[in-house]
């Protein structure tokens, strides 16, 4: 399939093309919308590592070593977002790894400020366009290696 | 006799040959449909603490509801007590908790069991939150027999769609008919099956594969029992069906219809099926979660009106509508209420419940129904040919090789392409759009929910007769070793000693194991 964005794959620092591990984070088990992004990504041209259901901050941690990520993408439709959402960023400094956590999934637009303070690098909604999932989840890791 | 809002008298049904009530009943079951029984307003609910849903139950049933239907957190669909470290966040969410009987007791309380009929929705476990039911029932003096409703413990669409898995499927699929076992000898008022697409629709599969993995799923439910040695007209009758209302209003009237007709020739023709009862497909109505938008959330009410419509031109049993806030969190009880008053609004002022099937005949309904049917048949026979002339052995097949997650998973992806590319209009998402959309009034579960959870199970396992459980989950892991026990007893035996839902199944998971999915994009 051809990348969404012409013949210019994303890229880290325009070398190697970006490398995004997703997983759904806790018992949830909605994965339509995790597999549905993780096609778009690949079609845009991005590496994708998709652990699957009923991970923990320490399997998504161990999984970004070992697979050299340079973000992290989280479905959550439990509403266990405000928990667990904050302890995956926690999890993510404590292994002294520097990589953005990107959350998509049912979550009500009065705690994405919440989830933003607690260092969560973006949040896409229901409804977001393969556009908007793309470019959240590069322009999260243009940031970090700018920054 | 039915007439319309003008005094035009109306007879049961209209049009020549095939009549509602004759096999294969693709016109509907009964011929005088809602006229005789109109459907059950079945409206799904449940959040934080038993007692904050119990309190939603009377709420319901106060407004006019019939049936009650109960939604569990994430922790207790995944057989985990609250207090089990993945369960952390989740507990009382997206559901209510329910760890011991103590919770089952809550929930149900000031409920006249023999009164209602109860659905609970929930199928890795099923067969310990039946065993509490029960027990709750007996100790409020109402004999099981006495018991009307339906339990989903529908495990294989759990590995295709849903994902609410525990153990591999053919032990899941023993304490399936350990289940069935147990209410046909002595529940007659109880679903112990409710045979669902509804799941498989919200991850994204297309109508005919909704229609043709349930319904197969439903031929290996048969298969299963009757090589436990049940006769096939002794549970059939009591199997149910939970199909999906989405949007496209005359491909679902189509499925409805197909459904009846495939479910009864197979029952016949394939498992010689003498009772007439085993021939009907009964089913369960909700309307397409997945549908329900973020942006301008008050356009859902119409929707779900909409969709609801066509699952009672459909024929369905029983209906929950979806609320319109849903999108975004589980639903605000006035949200709830507009969407139970929508269908009380269908049943009472369209006239839409007067005529059986209004739309046979129609040309385009008519089509469409063969239609549908011709592409389950089609998947019917890849199955048929995977399981080697066996359904039961063709859906585990689908299984293990991935066949049902990745069909569903493409039909998803090409589903959101269209949308994403314009060629498929959501109003209010990707065409209509507008940049005030209002989101107030979410319902929010407090943190204090799972604190409460945490005490009162820690109450709960500090007042019970530790030696008791102890022995009871003994007896069940000895009995779970031979295939051949019904673990029903011994799970109603556990469960009257206060034991969790999560010892109950780590007793199983020591002799049945644990199912991990392959993950495949």
């Amino acid at each position: 399939m051809e990348p969404a964005n012409g013949d210019v794959l994303p890229t880290v620092a325009g070398e190697l093309p970006i490398r995004v591990v997703l997983a759904k984070l806790g018992l949830d088990g909605h994965d339509r919308g995790l597999k549905v992004v993780a096609r778009t990504l690949r079609d845009a041209g991005l590496e994708v590592v998709y652990l699957g259901l009923r991970q923990t901050a320490d399997s998504i941690v161990a999984a970004c070593e070992q697979e050299d990520a340079d973000v992290i993408g989280l479905s959550m439709h439990n509403a266990g977002h405000l928990t667990l959402a904050p302890r995956m960023v926690q999890a993510v400094e404590k292994a002294g790894l520097d990589i953005p956590v990107v959350i998509g999934g049912i979550v009500p637009t009065g705690d994405v400020p919440v989830l933003r303070a607690a260092g969560v690098a973006a949040v896409l909604g229901p409804g977001a366009s393969a556009e908007e999932v793309v470019s959240a989840v590069t322009e999260a890791v243009a940031r970090r290696v700018t920054r | 006799m039915a007439e319309t809002m003008s005094g035009i008298p109306l007879e049961p049904s209209y049009g020549p040959g095939l009549q509602p009530g004759q096999y294969p009943f693709t016109r509907g079951l009964y011929p005088n449909g809602y006229q005789s029984k109109l459907w059950t307003m079945r409206m799904f609910a449940g959040f934080g603490t038993a007692t904050d849903t119990n309190a939603r139950f009377h709420a319901l049933l106060r407004a006019g509801g019939t049936g009650l239907s109960t939604a569990f957190d994430m922790p207790t669909l995944m057989g985990r007590d609250s207090d089990h470290e993945w369960s952390q966040g989740e507990v009382g969410r997206a559901g209510v908790a329910v760890d011991t009987l103590a919770d089952m007791e809550d929930l149900f309380a000031g409920v006249e069991l023999d009164k209602v009929t109860t659905s609970m929705t929930i199928n890795g476990p099923a067969a310990i939150c039946m065993a509490m039911y029960v027990a709750v029932a007996e100790k409020n003096g109402v004999g099981r027999a006495d018991l009307g409703g339906t339990i989903q413990n529908d495990i294989l669409k759990e590995y295709q769609a849903q994902k609410e898995y525990i153990f591999p499927p053919r032990p899941s699929m023993r304490l399936v008919t350990d289940l069935v076992r147990f209410t046909t000898a002595e529940m007659p008022r109880w679903h112990p099956v409710s045979i669902s697409g509804y799941h498989i629709r919200e991850a994204g599969s297309t109508a005919a594969q909704e229609l043709a993995f349930t319904l197969a799923n439903g031929f290996a439910y048969v298969e299963a029992a009757m090589a436990v040695g049940l006769d096939v007209d002794d549970f059939a009758p009591r199997l149910s069906f939970f199909f999906n209302a989405h949007s496209d209003f005359f491909e679902e009237i189509g499925k409805f219809r197909a459904a009846r007709r495939i479910w009864a020739t197979w029952m016949k023709n394939r498992y010689d099926a003498a009772n007439p009862r085993s021939l009907m497909c009964r089913f369960h109505t909700q309307t397409a979660g997945v549908s329900l938008t973020a942006q301008q959330p008050e356009n859902n009410i119409a929707r779900v009106a909409l969709q609801a419509l066509s699952a009672v031109l459909g024929g369905t049993q029983s209906l929950h509508t979806d609320s319109y806030d849903e999108a975004l969190a589980l639903p605000t009880e006035r949200a709830a209420r507009i969407a139970l008053r929508t269908q009380q609004l269908v049943a009472h002022e369209t006239g839409a419940a007067s005529v059986v099937d209004p739309l046979g005949g129609a040309h385009f309904v008519e089509w469409m129904t063969d239609e549908i049917e011709r592409q389950a048949n089609e998947i019917f026979e890849h199955i048929d040919r995977q399981g080697r002339g066996s359904m039961l052995e063709g859906v585990y097949a689908g299984i293990d090789d991935g066949y049902f997650v990745g069909e569903i998973a493409d039909a998803a992806y090409r589903f959101e392409r269209e949308v994403n590319a314009g060629r498929r209009i959501i109003v209010g998402v990707n065409e209509f759009t507008e940049n005030d959309d209002d989101e107030a009034g979410l319902l929010s579960i407090g943190h204090d929910t799972e604190e409460m959870q945490l005490k009162r199970l820690q109450q709960v396992r500090s007042d019970r007769d530790g030696a008791a459980v102890q022995a009871a989950l003994a007896a069940l892991i000895q009995a779970a070793r031979q295939p051949d026990v019904n673990l029903m007893p011994l799970i109603i035996d556990a469960v009257r000693t206060y034991a969790s839902e999560g010892e109950i199944v780590a007793a199983l998971e020591s002799v049945f194991g644990t199912y991990v999915e392959t993950a495949v994009v």
